[in-house]
């Protein structure tokens, strides 16, 4: 397959647009139809169709082993951190509201959901990549 | 074999439509499921959350704590296929 032309070129022009799209829905996610858990899948399948159409090499080089377990550390140490936040202005676990209260911000709610569903949306993106590439890596050297 | 693995679907299968009877009609405002706490977050999830969309309001703000236990299985999952695929001989 890598050889075919066809495939190869269509690929190099349809994931840019995946990836935007996936981008879309996750920021979307507080105001129409979408979320971290979409958008991540959505990121993740344009790794996938890089992997299927070229090879594992050319898709490590855009995010390797390494980067999916950080990001995949990441977007929950994102998610804890608000989490933690709302303790810090004296609220209960994940309550949003004490924190749009005391700064005074308004909307700030909204904001903090859309950050939480970017860590959602960077965790299920690299989880999903990480488990393609050792399910892509059977036979080979891995790392 | 065969012949009782299709028995057996058709059976499930029988089942299953027969239940759907008993589903409440799609969009009915009277189910049951509308009447209780669906109504209650459709009036106060604009008031209390802020966004627009009330599923993500459920899903972030209502439900965070749930949604955490949700990304922190797909976390280990994806931990546990590192573990068990990505040996290397060790082990």
């Amino acid at each position: 397959m890598r050889e075919n032309v066809v495939i190869r070129t269509v690929v190099r022009l349809a994931v840019p647009f995946i990836q935007i799209f996936a981008l879309y829905v996750i920021v979307h996610g507080a105001s129409g139809a979408g979320g971290g858990f979409q958008g991540g899948v959505v990121f993740a399948s344009s790794f996938i169709l890089m992997t299927i159409a070229f090879d594992l090499a050319y898709t490590r080089r855009r995010i390797g082993s390494r980067g999916t377990m950080i990001c995949s550390a990441l977007g929950i140490a994102i998610y804890e951190g608000v989490g933690i936040l709302c303790i810090l202005y004296a609220g209960n676990y994940l309550e949003y509201g004490v924190i749009e209260a005391a700064l005074g911000i308004p909307h700030l709610h909204g904001y903090l959901i859309d950050l939480v569903e970017a860590g959602i949306g960077i965790t299920v993106m690299a989880v999903m990549t990480s488990i393609i590439y050792d399910m892509a890596n059977r036979g080979g050297r891995s790392a | 074999m065969r012949k009782k693995a299709l028995l057996a679907v058709l059976f499930i299968g029988i089942i299953l439509f027969w239940a759907v009877e008993d589903m409440p009609a799609f969009g009915d405002p009277e189910s049951r499921a509308a009447r209780h706490t669906g109504a209650m977050y459709i009036e106060r999830s604009y008031a209390d959350v802020g966004i627009d969309n009330i599923v993500t309001a459920i899903l972030a703000s209502y439900r965070g704590f749930d949604t955490f236990g949700e990304v922190v299985v797909i976390f280990t999952a994806g931990m546990s296929v590192i573990l068990l695929l990505r040996r290397e001989g060790r082990l």
